[in-house]
């Protein structure tokens, strides 16, 4: 057992580079997403409210899965322009992921303590330096960990866009599997694969660890 | 390519022949989590570290590495049907996420309760299921409910080992027509009318108990 | 309630005035038809019982809460309202922005900003808000770090302070912006009894400095007797007694004041 490493690895770390990428661009989209669909749940003006209210609840509520296939199969035939089936995966892990995420930063928002807005009121602060000055801040902190736990379901995610034929890792496994099909190897060929995703994620884990410990320092507590 | 009500009508009753197994799988896994779940929470919490230590290091491998993997390296290495293949996988690794959800769940019973238990000379059996337990439990039912919720949207990954669940007997649509549009949409549309409103339901249960709403979401420990 | 004031302090001018002031939220009526003046320079104390309607009384003036009807006016300035064309809008954030500035409070719960230091927490609004040059900025903060005696905390973090520390930084923060009226809201009564001292110390200087309106409510009654040049005693959202400290807190007239006070003789 464990006896064709040599081969195995190599094979599957092939599609290391699209899991990255993959990863990266959800994530990028994801937190880009998630700061303005927070922000805009927070807002006071209804409509603006209403619209992230509609995105978060469409993409929280209907499946990555069912989004990447969407965006890979359906979409095309809708729109007058094509899309790579990389696009399309990262667009359904950005979304999908975002509109999570956004219920981070909301929370967070509306965890900094409202005493905070009434001195910045005190000091005669405008709206915005409020908001960019004194909540934010402080929200960003407690929005960390909560976004650190996201990014690494977002790496787990990326193993979907095996179902849309990118080679991520996982489409590389699976098509070592097919040509390799003895108990033993099968064994052996999805232990490397799960080994390559916990060494992955250990980074995102502890800076998730690191953010949790920091996020109760510098943060009101009244 | 335009949306085809005729066709759509037409796939309708097939695509949700699937709810079924998707329902079932979800239960299934769902009970499976909630029991897999409190073991891990009390095999955690013992003193041995030995023990302790080598359960909180399985648990994060589970966390972190992608369910998909998981589902194919248990399908290729057992014989057990797709079925109960994905329900044992899909329940073990959200049995990691719900063991969290007990543990912040007993972390919230008070110290004093342990000890009257102790001054009242109730043995330890007796301890957790008369008094830490009928305590600990209620205030995380909208945090189990927000996973279940998780692991029903979850469920399309099945399709990977063949399990014919809703989105596996769309994408057999699909791939005979040539029509994504619609069976995909039909899918998600699915999701959607079942999952939101125990959602709604969940938010309002924890707004009743004073919790922060969205804290037990994808994304945020528990 | 106004001419009563007036006939109090004859010759001086009125800084802020409630006019038929009515507050509620929802069903519950907390003020009904407040009518004050103060003055400016004075010093006035609102005491009652807890729900009686002063922190709502304050809250208002500081633009956090809005009155339900009414009018309030700071320096003859409509505050909630503007005048356009001899009638009374609603004020915008504009407007508000522009009367608030004469205002300042210090909180109960301090609410200094975490995740600035000290200097920070004080130079922050002045910088931003008054648009001052940094170094006048910090200058300006050193003084009134200065003047409640933490000008040696300068680069620490509120959490690094003790609770009185931390209300003496908030009064010095409130104090940079130079408000004309100043705001205290129980201000000590989130802190250890060993430092309640400390904080009313620096108010008392502050007061005894002359210029500012302040209109402070607190429990101490012997700070109020020592501070105040009137003295309110609020009961079910109405002024059911007010004048001198002498007047309200050693001869006080209704039965409710006198049980009022009762407690915290008692309690001394
Ligand atoms: N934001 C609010 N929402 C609803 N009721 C409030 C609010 N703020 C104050 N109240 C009510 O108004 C009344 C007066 O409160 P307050 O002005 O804080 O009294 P005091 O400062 O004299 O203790 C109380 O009955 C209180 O419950
Ligand atoms: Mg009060």
């Amino acid at each position: 057992m464990f006896t064709n490493i040599d081969t195995f690895l190599p094979y599957i770390l092939g599609g290391l580079t699209t899991t990255v990428q993959a990863f990266l661009f959800g994530a990028v989209l994801a937190y880009s997403i998630a700061i303005v669909a927070g922000l805009a749940r927070t807002s006071r003006l209804a409509i603006v409210r209403g619209v992230a209210t509609v995105f978060v609840e469409l993409f929280r509520g209907t499946s990555l899965l069912v989004q990447m296939f969407f965006f890979a199969f359906a979409f095309p035939a809708l729109m007058p322009f094509t899309m790579s089936t990389f696009i399309a995966g990262g667009l359904a892990l950005g979304l999908n992921y975002g509109a999570y995420a956004s219920e981070v930063v909301r929370g967070a928002v509306l965890a900094v303590p409202k005493g905070q807005k009434e001195a910045a009121i005190s000091l005669n602060m405008s709206k915005f330096q409020t908001m960019r000055r004194v909540v934010l801040p402080q929200a960003f902190r407690l929005m960390l960990p909560g976004l650190g736990n996201n990014a690494i379901e977002l790496l787990k995610g990326t193993s979907l866009v095996y179902f849309i034929s990118l080679a991520d890792m996982t489409f590389n496994a699976n098509i070592l599997r097919s040509s390799n099909t003895s108990l033993v190897s099968q064994v052996e060929i999805y232990t490397y694969l799960l080994l390559v995703y916990f060494v992955l994620a250990l980074p995102l884990v502890f800076l998730t660890r690191w953010l949790e410990k920091r996020a109760s320092k510098g943060v009101s507590t009244a | 390519m335009t949306w085809d009500w005729a066709f759509a009508f037409e796939i309708f009753p097939r695509i949700l022949q699937g709810v079924g197994v998707t329902i079932g799988a979800t239960f299934s896994a769902f009970a499976i989590s909630l029991t897999l779940g409190l073991v891990l929470t009390l095999l955690r919490r013992s003193s041995f570290k030995p023990l302790s230590l080598t359960i909180a290091g399985i648990i994060e491998f589970i966390r972190v590495t992608p369910p998909l993997v998981q589902l194919f390296f248990v399908y290729f290495a057992f014989d057990m049907g797709p079925f109960l293949t994905g329900a044992i996988v899909l329940g073990v690794h959200y049995s990691t996420y719900v063991s969290e959800v007990y543990r912040s769940g007993i972390n919230s019973v008070p110290k004093s309760q342990w000890e009257a238990s102790r001054a009242l000379n109730f043995s330890p059996v007796q301890t957790w299921r008369k008094v830490v337990l009928p305590q600990a439990i209620p205030p995380i039912i909208p945090m189990l409910g927000n996973y279940l919720i998780i692991l029903f949207k979850e469920t399309p990954l099945l399709m990977g080992i063949y399990v014919t669940e809703m989105m596996m007997i769309a994408r057999s649509i699909g791939a005979e027509t040539y029509r994504f549009l619609e069976p995909i949409t039909i899918v998600g549309f699915i999701f959607l009318v079942l999952s939101y409103p125990c959602a709604l339901f969940i938010r309002y249960l924890e707004r009743k108990s004073g919790q922060i709403p969205g804290s037990a979401e994808k994304g945020v420990k528990a | 309630m106004t001419e009563l004031a007036e006939n109090l302090e004859p010759a001086r001018e009125v800084i802020v005035r409630y006019n038929n002031v009515k507050k509620a939220f929802g069903n519950n009526i907390v003020l009904n038809d407040l009518n004050l003046d103060v003055y400016k320079g004075e010093k006035v104390a609102l005491i009652g019982p807890s729900g009686s309607g002063k922190t709502t009384i304050i809250r208002m003036l500081m633009t956090l809460e809005q009155p339900s009807s009414g009018t309030i006016e700071i320096d003859g300035e409509q505050l909630w309202h503007k005048e356009v064309n001899g009638q009374l809008k609603d004020a915008d954030e504009k407007h508000l922005r522009k009367v608030r500035g004469k205002i300042g409070m210090v909180f109960q719960q301090y609410n200094l900003f975490p995740h600035m230091s000290i200097m920070r927490n004080c130079t922050e609004a002045p910088i931003h808000v008054l648009g001052l040059p940094k170094d006048e900025a910090k200058e300006r903060a050193l003084q009134m770090l200065q003047k409640v005696g933490l000008s040696d905390k300068v680069d620490m973090y509120p959490s690094q302070l003790s609770g009185g520390q931390q209300q003496r930084v908030a009064i010095a923060r409130s104090l940079v912006m130079q408000p004309k009226v100043m705001l205290f809201d129980e201000v000590t009564a989130a802190l250890d009894p060993e430092l309640v001292g400390e904080v009313l110390e620096v108010i008392k200087d502050i007061a005894s400095e002359g210029e500012t309106t302040m209109m402070l409510i607190t429990h101490e009654m012997d700070f109020a007797r020592d501070v105040a040049d009137r003295v309110l005693f609020l009961d079910n959202g109405l002024i059911a007694e007010h004048g001198t400290p002498y007047d309200v807190i050693e001869n006080p007239q209704s039965d409710r004041l006198k049980s009022f006070l009762g407690r915290f003789n008692s309690a001394h």
